[in-house]
């Protein structure tokens, strides 16, 4: 039977799980209460006085008046994550296996209509990337591909994984959403970490943005996290694209599906992803762009409001900009990164999603950390 | 007279139990040299690594170590980091964390209690983090627990004993060793657990998050040494009010 929901672009493709939860309405209504513009710079202060930080406050932290107190807010964000995570920075590579994909999102490289080179790695290939990036002394990898279930189906992804857990201890996967038994599956071939980012979390732009392919379907993406962990994950991982949308407004969102799953599954690891849509030239009007000061108040607000989850900085930043939040917010970042199809050992099959900024090697990357007094952990996780 | 605190039939001098997963590696010796540490824990996942960040490379010779099953979420998992500890040549401690929140990080006492069976059949000595609750530390005792390591505070928030009380009423009445786990903030938090009867104390983050780690763990060490010593030498009860030095009742015959 198809599920049509009223807040989706389309009904449920067939195959498509629906779990029949709550927890999307719940977010979203908890959000439509809390406008991040309304707030006034004492809001801001009484947020930042406050032990256990509510929505609402979690809302002041994102205001254009919280810009104001970055750096209070950095104090308080630096000694949360001392607290919670001490000073070490879990590092990790993706592992990009496949650039296929049958979505059209139009902000992004992989979409189906645009011309780039297409590559799928066999899994001799695979198994080449993978030696390559567990000889520079990495132990977790995040294996990723486009959004296509013909090129890269469900039997692929768990091979892959399957060999990826011969070299490495953490594995985690970057994928189409799954329903909750391919999830289970996923978790046996050896990969425990699930990250699906919403993009937007207004689901009128959301259907804008994505005019066609299973993506187009706001709640079946929306559902993932809670299917990963149905299904047997350890955790599970949220980001939104800031900068396709009112950043603001989309990061609250976020914010509150994390928190959401956290209550439903107090069992499940959480962790938040700051990937941003960087701005053009001349954008000081533009109320969506995400420049560095923007994307650090969102970093620093979820560290404030969801002190125990991980946070992940992208290589899409800048060597120093990705320094100076490690200590203060992010939790974990990638290292020795290559976004190209076979682009680890050499093979450079087809094309990245995207530009990185920071190129630097694992070696460098350590080497900065250990500069700060912070801890490089390769391996946060045993697996048994 | 020897006032040593026995573990699983080991014998310690030092009542400092040191966290280590907070800080630097490169920290680790210092701290625990300025604490005059002999106990540290080390969370497996830590340890189980070859190359960069591996805990056990930081580790002083002679130093007791106890692996932590942290990342465990149910008893099977729990007993299978333990062998993984012991096959890494961790010994035979075990500290029992099975954790099922990540919120708050509060243990799991019933997965707990039957991860204490488990381990104890395997000859581990474990140590059970755990919420405080008498009845639960009973069981644990039964099980096989070497001692009983009830949380202060929530783990990480520095606030001291909150669950004072309660730790109190399981020093009195379990025969095992009492150690406070988590929420201990500073060292006059670490001596009051000392005073009431504890018999020693664990700390990671308020070293970690000290401004000198080195002297926050020997300010910390001498609080224990003092709650140790005040503990022994009896406390004089505390009165609410002034007790008249010539009884009240002097003029009966």
């Amino acid at each position: 039977m198809a599920v049509d929901k009223s807040i989706d672009a389309e009904p449920y493709h067939e195959g498509m799980e629906d779990i029949g939860t709550d927890t999307l309405d719940t977010v979203l209504s908890e959000a439509s209460r809390i406008d991040p513009y309304s707030f006034s710079d004492s809001d801001v202060r009484r947020a930042l006085s406050t032990d256990d930080l509510g929505p609402e406050d979690f809302g002041a932290l994102l205001s254009p008046s919280a810009e104001r107190y970055l750096e209070r807010m950095a104090e308080r964000a630096r000694d949360e994550r001392l607290r919670h995570f001490g000073n070490s920075v879990c590092l990790f590579t993706p592992l990009y296996i496949s650039n296929y994909c049958t979505n059209g999102c139009v902000y992004c490289g992989f979409n189906s209509r645009n011309k780039i080179n297409r590559a799928k790695l066999d899994l001799d290939q695979v198994e080449e990337e993978l030696k390559a990036i567990a000889a520079t002394g990495l132990e977790e990898v995040l294996m990723l591909t486009g959004e296509s279930r013909t090129h890269s189906d469900v039997d692929y992804i768990c091979d892959s994984i399957a060999l990826a857990s011969k070299y490495f201890t953490n594995v985690g996967i970057e994928v189409y959403p799954m329903n909750s038994d391919e999830y289970r599956r996923v978790q046996e071939a050896g990969a425990d970490y699930v990250t699906v980012f919403q993009e937007t979390y207004d689901p009128s732009k959301y259907a804008e943005l994505h005019p066609y392919g299973n993506k187009r379907i706001f709640s079946y993406r929306f559902d993932a996290q809670e299917r990963a962990l149905m299904g047997g994950m350890r955790g599970v991982a949220f980001g939104a694209l800031l900068g396709l949308d009112d950043f603001r407004n989309d990061a609250l969102r976020c914010g509150l599906h994390a928190a959401e799953i956290q209550r439903r599954y107090p069992h499940a690891e959480i962790s938040m992803s700051l990937p941003r849509l960087r701005p053009f030239i001349h954008h000081e009007n533009d109320k969506n762009a995400v420049g560095e000061r923007q994307l650090l108040q969102v970093s620093l607000a979820y560290r404030l409001f969801l002190p125990y989850a991980g946070q992940t900085i992208s290589t899409r930043e800048r060597p120093d900009f990705r320094n100076g939040i490690i200590g203060l917010s992010a939790t974990k970042m990638s290292a020795g990164v290559s976004v190209g199809i076979g682009g680890h050992s050499g093979q450079n099959k087809g094309d990245g999603q995207f530009i990185i900024s920071d190129p630097r090697s694992l070696e460098e990357i350590v080497d900065a950390i250990r500069e700060q007094g912070l801890q490089p952990v390769m391996n946060d996780y045993v697996r048994t | 007279m020897t006032d040593d605190l026995v573990i699983g039939g080991h014998r310690f001098q030092s009542r400092f139990i040191l966290g280590s997963g907070k800080f630097s590696l490169d920290m680790t010796r210092a701290v625990i040299e300025n604490g005059g540490v002999q106990i540290a824990t080390l969370a497996v996942r830590r340890a189980n690594s070859s190359g960069e960040g591996n805990v056990l490379d930081h580790m002083p010779e002679g130093i007791t170590l106890l692996p932590n099953t942290s990342g465990a979420r149910d008893a099977e998992e729990a007993l299978r980091i333990a062998r993984l500890a012991r096959e890494l040549g961790c010994g035979d401690f075990v500290k029992i964390e099975i954790i099922r929140d990540s919120k708050y990080l509060f243990p799991d006492n019933r997965e707990t209690i039957k991860a204490i069976e488990l381990l104890s059949r395997e000859d581990f000595i474990p140590m059970p983090y755990m919420m405080p609750d008498l009845t639960a530390a009973r069981a644990m005792a039964e099980a096989g627990a070497a001692a009983i390591m009830p949380l202060g505070a929530p783990i990480g928030s520095n606030k001291g004993i909150l669950t004072k009380d309660f730790i109190k009423i399981m020093v009195e009445e379990i025969d095992l060793p009492i150690i406070v786990d988590a929420g201990i903030g500073k060292p006059s938090q670490a001596c009051e657990a000392m005073e009431i009867g504890c018999a020693a104390v664990m700390a990671n983050t308020a070293i970690a998050t000290a401004g000198d780690v080195a002297l926050m763990a020997r300010a910390f060490r001498t609080a224990i040494e003092a709650g140790r010593m005040a503990y022994l030498a009896r406390p004089g009860r505390v009165l609410d009010k002034a007790e008249a030095s010539s009884p009240l009742t002097g003029f009966l015959e």
